[in-house]
């Protein structure tokens, strides 16, 4: 029988862990399938692709799918929408899923006109029999038949019959945005809504000794002032008035505070001595029957990256419910809450955790914020909302996090030193390296650490620090040791982190994770052997690089980018052309950038090159548009950003202070998706964050003569990197 | 305490009067999102830094988030839902919806009205000149040259409606 097979074959990982297929899916008699997955949108455009992998297996129009944004209690619990997965976990599991839910709806069919399946077809959800007759997904729309676990009984579809993943579909999502039609978590607009504000401590250290509130509670229009250890917020009618309540709190408010940040004008000493957890990461001796070649040279190197802010243009924001029944609502819940957190089930466990409730009792709907690259202070905004929705049964309260704390509270990524050591041969080739890592961790989201991992609970009354941030294993991805593993093909290799067990500034996932610094240092390192060496940077890559898919994005962005006959002629003097490599987690897409900057007073970046190979591609458009993002994005972190601070508080809470990357000054950006060859989907949203920041640097080396191993590639950098 | 709505404020909001209750400093941007329900034009900063809450005040882009509602009492305010003709979005929007321009789509609003603000006012605008007039706006998931090849494009489609109407 087509469509069946008797062998059943494992299920994809996450629909193994929510079998239910009526989880994933649901027939509308309306001629409609609404598909559920456990991943949210966050401005990747994610929910148009997974809606491209159901609507392929279905045979549906990819118009006929609605995607049902995660909520907790009815959508697949599939963790963090992170890593770059998504594509991965989730359409692997819905590919499955739908498969089988569409032999399912045709074993009916057959059923009905007593005959083999394999003599049906489907076109657009109409199911015909060879005699004419015909049915629908719709007219037989029952939800008892997805009532079942996967079996694992349908093939899917084989790569080459798709007709609809691997074609540019529109975002589902953009036509809302543009009308425009509410569809931010911002833009809720509940009946009875409150504004909430929180009055954040006016420092990291700071505790909350006493606060006056008789001029914030004589405004008109304010509810109440919440108040729990160093947590001060304030609920009030009307968005406006709550502005003006916070403002008279915080004037209000007396507070400890005590320095507790480190010289941020010596960040790498105190990265490289504050207590730390060491740990070899990875480690490739040479085989004991060969003797260890002579090193001819040894070369040392050590790069430096700032905190980085993920300065989402939107602020983290949430609203939240409590009940006014003690017992919570008909369903038992107590408290739901609408927040653009990464994953609504994590957030639910620690918000019930936090607030002493089960977690039947609280239910989180996703609904879309701004861009987000990892992990922001969604969360936090939750739990503010939570607090102070507690404080009004009944109420809805909203909480809009003002800009000033979005650059300042959020949890950033981490900074880091790097120091590369290699000793190579006489025509400097690799023959051992060592890569030594020294920073926070990158994860300190929700559910992964003992203490509780939102921001209000740590200054509630009670409330833990939250803990420094771990080190997930290299076999999940890894956090400060991700692509610290050399990618080429050296004889021997070591790879050392150095976690820090200290956390001034609370650290976590930022889009790639260690893979910015790491790549940007392991690349840069390259071009400085290869330099020594006198050898062209693509062919000392090239020479070291056997892996051929990896081979294969670098020979297409040196084809494309004409880095055989680039000059620098026709421009100015000081421009220069660069090359960065590395395939995201070791495991994920390869990516190959050639930059090709201008460095006058300030280093201005006119074009990136970028070729990657991510296996099967879902939606093209959308997997370039992706790739482009994040180039341009890392651009940004390149020359410009750095979280700023003295020894109380971070100071750079506005876009003057955290400058980004502005119209004017972005790239030409060309990017080549090399063919899938049927290789299975990776995701794209990370792959050229490090490859982007090395070639940059490299160029900017080939422009000046100066190799800039500190972030960002600022003015100053550059003078204080230029011989003396 | 309880809201007593201290003021009666007169707008004027894509051609409709609307009367709101709220403070007369109270900032444009919280008078159009949850006064009136138009919540296309969005708060980023609330300093005029990012472009977000941009609308058109008197045919010119200006940011809601630092505009006082007294200062444009007797001005004519034009947000985004109030560009486009007959329900139809404003070329801008269309070409970034064709180009696929944008990425979480949280800036967009206010990218569509500097594009309206220049396109009023020039409509064959070079790409550095399309460059300057979005400077206003930031933009963080890195879509800037599709919404600028989008933007040209919107330019190109109003000539030609021009030229043949």
């Amino acid at each position: 029988m087509a469509g069946t097979r008797d062998a059943r074959t494992a299920l994809p990982p996450s629909l193994a862990a929510n079998p239910r297929l009526g989880d994933w899916l649901r027939v509308l008699p309306g001629g409609v399938v609404e598909v559920r997955s456990g991943k949210v949108e966050l401005g990747q455009g994610v929910l148009t692709a997974l809606a491209q992998v159901a609507a392929e297996e279905l045979d549906v129009d990819v118009a006929r799918v609605r995607m049902i944004a995660a909520v907790t209690g009815i959508s697949p619990d599939e963790g963090p929408t992170a890593g770059s997965l998504s594509i991965q976990h989730s359409g692997a599991a819905l590919r499955v899923a739908c498969a089988e839910a569409r032999a399912i709806y045709l074993g009916v069919a057959a059923a009905r006109w007593d005959m083999p399946v394999g003599a049906l077809t489907v076109q657009d959800g109409t199911i015909a029999a060879p005699d004419g007759r015909t049915t629908s997904y719709w007219e037989l729309a029952d939800d008892r038949l997805l009532d079942r676990p996967a079996a694992g009984l349908a093939d899917p579809k084989a790569v080459p019959d798709y007709r609809i993943v691997g074609t540019s579909v529109p975002r589902v999502d953009l036509p809302d945005k543009l009308a425009p039609r509410p569809r931010f978590v911002h833009d809720m607009a509940l009946d009875g809504m409150l504004y909430g504000r929180v009055i954040r401590p006016p420092s990291r250290g700071a505790t909350l000794l006493d606060v006056r509130t008789e001029s914030a509670r004589a405004l008109p229009g304010v509810v109440t002032v919440v108040r729990d250890g160093s947590f001060l917020g304030v609920i009030t009618e009307r968005e406006e008035v709550a502005l003006r309540a916070a403002d008279l709190l915080r004037a209000d408010a007396k507070w400890h505070e005590a320095p507790t940040l480190p010289d941020e004008d010596d960040l790498p000493a105190f990265l490289t001595s504050a207590p730390a957890e060491t740990r070899v990461l990875a480690e490739s001796p040479p085989p004991s029957s060969a003797a260890p070649a002579p090193a001819a040279r040894s070369h040392e190197a050590t790069y430096h990256r700032p905190y980085l802010a993920h300065a989402a243009m939107g602020p983290s924001t949430a609203t939240a419910l409590a009940s006014t029944a003690p017992a919570g609502d008909e369903a038992g819940v107590r408290l739901k809450v609408w927040t653009h957190s990464q994953g609504v089930y994590p957030l639910r466990r620690e918000l019930a955790r936090a607030l002493k409730l089960t977690e039947d009792q609280v239910r989180v709907r996703h609904v879309e914020g701004a861009g987000c690259y990892g992990h922001n202070a969604a969360d936090d905004a939750a739990m503010d909302a939570a607090l102070l929705a507690m404080a009004v049964p009944g109420r809805p309260v909203q909480v809009v996090w003002s800009r000033a704390d979005e650059l300042g509270w959020e949890p950033f990524g981490p900074a880091a030193v790097v120091r590369v050591t290699a000793d190579v041969d006489t025509r400097g080739d690799v023959l051992s390296w060592r890569h030594e890592i020294w920073g926070n961790g990158h994860v300190t989201r929700p559910g992964f650490g003992r203490s509780i991992g939102l921001l209000a609970a740590s200054h509630r009354d009670g409330g833990e620090p939250i803990e420094p941030a771990a080190e997930p294993p290299l076999e999940r991805g890894g956090g400060a040791g991700r692509n610290a593993v050399p990618g080429y093909a050296f004889p021997a290799y070591c790879v050392v982190n150095h976690r820090l067990s200290v956390m001034p500034l609370r650290t976590s996932s930022l889009r790639s994770l260690g893979g910015f610094v790491n790549v940007f240092a392991i690349e840069s390192f390259m071009d400085e052997l290869a330099a020594a060496a006198g050898r062209d940077p693509v062919e000392y890559r090239l020479a070291q690089l056997t892996d051929p898919r990896g081979r294969a994005v670098i020979e297409a962005v040196v084809r494309r980018s004409g880095w055989a006959d680039w000059s620098p002629a026709g421009s100015s003097r000081s421009a220069g052309h660069g090359i960065g490599y590395a395939r995201y987690k070791n495991s994920s897409a390869y990516c190959a950038v050639v930059a090709e900057v201008e460095a006058v007073t300030e280093v201005k970046v006119r074009r990136l090159t970028i070729a990657v190979d991510a296996g099967l591609v879902i939606n093209p458009d959308g997997a370039e548009n992706q790739v482009e993002g994040g180039a341009i994005q890392a651009t940004s972190w390149t020359l410009k950003e750095r979280v700023r601070f003295d020894r109380l508080t971070v100071t750079s809470d506005t876009w003057d202070s955290y400058p980004i990357l502005r119209f004017s000054e972005v790239p030409a950006v060309e990017v080549e998706l090399l063919p899938g060859h049927e290789n299975p989907p990776l995701g794209v949203g990370e792959t050229a964050q490090g490859p982007t920041a090395a070639a940059i640097a490299n160029a900017l080396c080939d422009a000046l003569g100066v190799r800039v191993r500190t972030l960002p590639l600022t003015e100053q950098q550059i003078l204080a990197a230029m011989p003396d | 305490m309880p809201d007593t709505d201290p003021m009666r404020v007169t707008v004027l909001v894509n051609g409709q009067r609307e009367e709101v209750r709220t403070e007369r400093d109270t900032a444009l941007l919280y008078v159009l999102r949850n006064h009136l329900g138009l919540t296309g034009t969005r708060f980023g900063c609330g300093l005029g830094r990012c472009g977000a809450c941009l609308v058109l005040i008197d045919g010119r882009p200006a940011y809601s988030c630092d505009t006082p509602v007294w200062a444009v009492e007797n001005r004519d305010v034009t947000t985004v839902e109030g560009l486009g003709a007959s329900g139809r979005p404003h070329p801008a929007a269309q070409a970034i919806i064709d180009g696929q321009a944008a990425q979480c789509g949280y800036c967009i609003s206010g990218v569509v009205i500097s594009a309206a603000g220049l396109l009023a006012v020039n409509d064959d605008p070079s790409e550095d000149e399309v460059r300057a007039a979005l400077d206003r706006n930031l933009c963080r998931c890195g879509a800037h040259n599709r919404i600028v090849r989008a933007v040209l494009a919107a330019a190109s489609s109003l000539r030609a409606s021009r030229d043949s109407g």
